[in-house]
């Protein structure tokens, strides 16, 4: 026993459980659920974040007249990788106004993958402004939706702005194998950039 | 597990009654920290009223984190988050805090663990 679980206030169990999550971002429509269910073992579960006048997020909502609440709903899917570890997917709110809960969802994420439809991809906009200035790594996955039209790789980063260094693929939310290479793409990133630069993780809360 | 209950409550109730009208939970929980009941909690659960009760019998033996509590309750984040923070404080909830103080070599370990657990899929 170290000093540190001395503390009898508190009952260590046997291990620490921990528990990671992702973000999947992106607009209304673009797949976000799907893709959490392809690879989730459970059935996406819905939560509700309700903001109310009380909260302490009662400033962000300044801009929206006569409103004292608003509701967001979110997916998420969780995969247990051994009995200490637990990923989470959580489907973030893709509009704009819901970017105080985006906030909390941010805390601690290993990293977002942004979903992008070609027929409407300036939905993505928002969420890559969004993590760019949050310092949050991302991906950009374009779900490659049956009749959509394709594009060169070049094409849609330079349509989405993005830095040559951010990573790109292409992604089938409903295939299990797409996401989860999409999903190892991104962990990926995110070890590389830090081993390279650890002042880029963001430091602890 | 007796399966998805009808929650007489429905959408009558405002939100926030269950926890007296508090919103601010007693410490901050992330949404994917998870909790497990503790043995103390699971003898206690059947007087601590229901929403409690409920909270205890669904991380009995499993770590569920609080989104999916909240889930299963139906109730909304911040709800769920007082409950749970008030189980935590009375020893009923083993609480897993992931991102609180964690340094660099900690964070990268678990990075990596959840890589190869990606790739183990």
């Amino acid at each position: 026993m170290d000093s540190a679980s001395s503390n009898t206030a508190v009952r260590h169990p046997a291990s620490r459980i921990k528990s990671a999550k992702i973000l999947v971002a992106g607009g209304f429509g673009v797949g976000k659920t799907t893709l959490v269910g392809s690879i989730s073992e459970i059935t996406p579960l819905t939560t509700e974040a309700v903001m109310t006048a009380a909260s302490t997020a009662v400033d962000d909502i300044s801009g929206v007249p006569n409103k004292s609440t608003t509701t967001v709903a979110m997916d998420f899917g969780r995969i247990t990788m051994s009995s200490d570890l637990i990923l989470y997917l959580f489907g973030t709110p893709g509009q704009t106004r819901f970017w105080f809960m985006w906030d909390e969802l941010n805390r601690g994420a290993i990293g977002a993958v942004v979903l992008v439809d070609t027929r409407r991809i300036t939905d993505s906009f928002s969420p890559i402004d969004f993590f760019e200035s949050r310092k949050v790594p991302y991906l950009v996955a374009v779900n490659l939706f049956d009749g959509a039209p394709r594009y060169a790789e070049s094409e849609i980063r330079e349509a989405l702005a993005i830095s040559p260094s951010t990573p790109l693929v292409m992604c089938d939310a409903r295939a299990r194998e797409s996401v989860k290479q999409t999903l190892i793409a991104l962990v990926e990133y995110v070890v590389a950039m830090y081993r390279r630069d650890p002042s880029a993780m963001p430091a602890p809360n | 597990m007796d399966g998805p209950r009808q929650d007489p409550r429905g959408e009558l109730i405002r939100p926030y009654a269950v926890t007296r009208g508090r919103t601010e939970p007693t410490r901050e929980i992330a949404i994917e920290a998870v909790l497990v009941t503790t043995p103390q909690g699971r003898q206690e659960a059947p007087f601590a009223g229901r929403d409690k009760h409920m909270i205890a019998d669904l991380c009995d033996g499993r770590a569920l984190s609080l989104a999916e509590i909240a889930s299963h309750l139906r109730v909304p984040l911040g709800v769920a988050r007082v409950l749970v923070a008030d189980m935590t404080n009375e020893g009923m909830l083993t609480l897993h805090d992931t991102t609180v103080s964690d340094g660099y070599e900690e964070r990268m370990e678990l990075l990596e663990r959840v890589l190869s657990g990606l790739r183990k899929l």
